[in-house]
């Protein structure tokens, strides 16, 4: 398989031959490959990728899907502009 | 900063009967929902349902929508709807921040119902992001929402009631399923759509995966190759298929993200589709006042999703302070209700689910 032609994280274009090579170096938590490779933090914040990188990682350490830890999510769901934010700030006090 | 007692996140089925209940029993309420027009994913299924009178069987998906959505529609002066606003932020102040036609704007609740629904598993093979890849429920937006073909010769993965019925959808609208494959050694739906299909002259692979897709600048080509029974691909297996699509069908994970990030308890159940909030038997999740339903809650069928909505709206305002007048009575009703939707075959494996989620079974 060329693993290189195996995209992971779509929005990141992260391939699986990335995340293989983190897993190689000893990085097998979600939130170390994702601090490396930015998996998860695109438009879709894990939504698509989440899932294929907790089944890499259950897969190296031979270890129960449930068992895998899961990324923390921190709001914001999706992109917000920052001008979207200073207008409503605006109408808060 | 908008006060409301009670948020809705989420307009398809859960949310629009969690939103109707609680009309009828005198609350108020801002339902939101991201998308254009409420329904969910009922507004994409030209099927009819099968189950019960009570959860609109023999009805197709689209019409359910609109008769979910006449219901919600009659009380005007209690049900505020947001469209087109996507719920960006829960903070566990009970804040939720919305941004609404490029306005970032913020509600103080004191209950909230989240009726997220799910999103589509994917698969990881070679050359997975060609043009002519789509989910099912892609699949299902072009053809039965705009009237689109997605292409001309399609292979279908997965056998779930999904895929079965998108690859009839598909032969509907003159696209040739060329085949369908499924990993498992059976086929997942219900044998009466596979059958129709069987009919029709698809053939349906089990044991049997994605390999990988050829193509340029889109799909040109799909590889698949059988399995074993432990998962592992046969060499010598190959099949090579000219296609310009692929449709994947491989199940629905609970969309959490918002109960993740406010901190609720959760737990991973596989066989309710992923990462899934630890909730009570009234849909409460570990935080005070913070509810769940339909897939968010764990993957079941639309009826399902209508029912749990009924009983979250009725639970989150009774707790507000307003008892639907038929409340214990409707209570008993609904979760008879689910009971009887998790009965049988097909439901062993969300009971299975839910006793792992906590030993309640009405979850």
């Amino acid at each position: 398989m060329n693993k290189k032609a195996v995209i992971i994280c779509r929005c990141e274009d992260v391939t699986l031959q990335d995340i293989h090579d983190l897993l190689e170096q000893g990085y097998t938590s979600f939130e170390e490959i994702k601090r490396i490779l930015r998996v998860g933090m695109g438009p879709c914040q894990g939504n698509t990728c989440g899932q294929l990188v907790q089944r890499e990682i259950s897969k190296y350490l031979k270890i129960k899907l449930e068992d895998v830890k899961t990324q923390k999510v921190r709001p914001l769901t999706t992109g917000v502009k920052l001008n979207s934010i200073k207008e409503g700030a605006k109408n808060e006090s | 900063m908008i006060s409301k007692d009670l948020v809705i996140i989420g307009g398809g089925p859960a949310g629009l009967c969690a939103a109707r209940m609680a009309a009828e029993a005198g609350q108020s309420a801002i339902l939101i929902d991201r998308n254009a027009k409420l329904g969910g994913q009922l507004i994409k299924q030209t099927h009819m349902f099968f189950g019960s009178e009570k959860q609109y069987a023999k009805t197709r998906g689209i019409d359910i929508a609109k008769k979910l959505l006449d219901d919600v529609g009659s009380y005007p002066e209690l049900i505020e709807v947001w469209e087109d606003a996507t719920v960006v932020g829960l903070y566990p102040d009970k804040v939720i921040t919305v941004l609404k036609q490029e306005k970032y704007l913020k509600i103080q609740a004191k209950a909230i119902i989240v009726a997220t629904g799910a999103s589509e598993k994917v698969l990881a093979f070679e050359n997975n992001d060609l043009p002519g890849i789509y989910g099912a429920g892609a699949v299902q937006t072009l053809m039965n929402v705009y009237g689109v073909k997605p292409g001309n010769k399609i292979i279908m993965v997965g056998s779930g009631n999904i895929g079965l019925i998108v690859s009839y959808q598909l032969m509907q609208a003159g696209v040739e399923v060329v085949s369908l494959v499924e990993a498992s050694p059976n086929i997942g739906g219900y044998k009466v759509h596979a059958a129709k299909l069987r009919r029709y002259g698809v053939e349906i692979n089990t044991s049997c995966t994605i390999k990988k897709a050829i193509g340029k600048e889109a799909v040109e080509k799909v590889v698949t190759i059988k399995l074993d029974e432990n998962w592992n691909e046969i060499p010598g297996t190959e099949k090579t298929y000219e296609v310009d699509a692929i449709c994947i069908a491989v199940g629905l994970t609970p969309l959490t993200s918002l109960l993740s990030m406010i901190g609720c308890e959760m737990k991973y159940i596989s066989e309710l589709g992923g990462l899934v909030p630890v909730t009570n038997k009234y849909h409460e999740t570990s935080i005070d006042n913070i509810y769940v339903c339909g897939d968010s809650s764990g993957i079941e069928e639309a009826s399902s999703a209508i029912v749990e909505g009924y009983l979250t709206g009725l639970i989150a305002s009774s707790k507000l302070g307003k008892k639907h007048p038929k409340f214990a009575e409707l209570v008993d009703d609904f979760q008879s209700q689910l009971e009887n939707l998790r009965n049988g075959p097909f439901g062993a494996k969300i009971r299975q689910g839910l006793k792992k989620l906590g030993g309640s079974v009405d979850a």
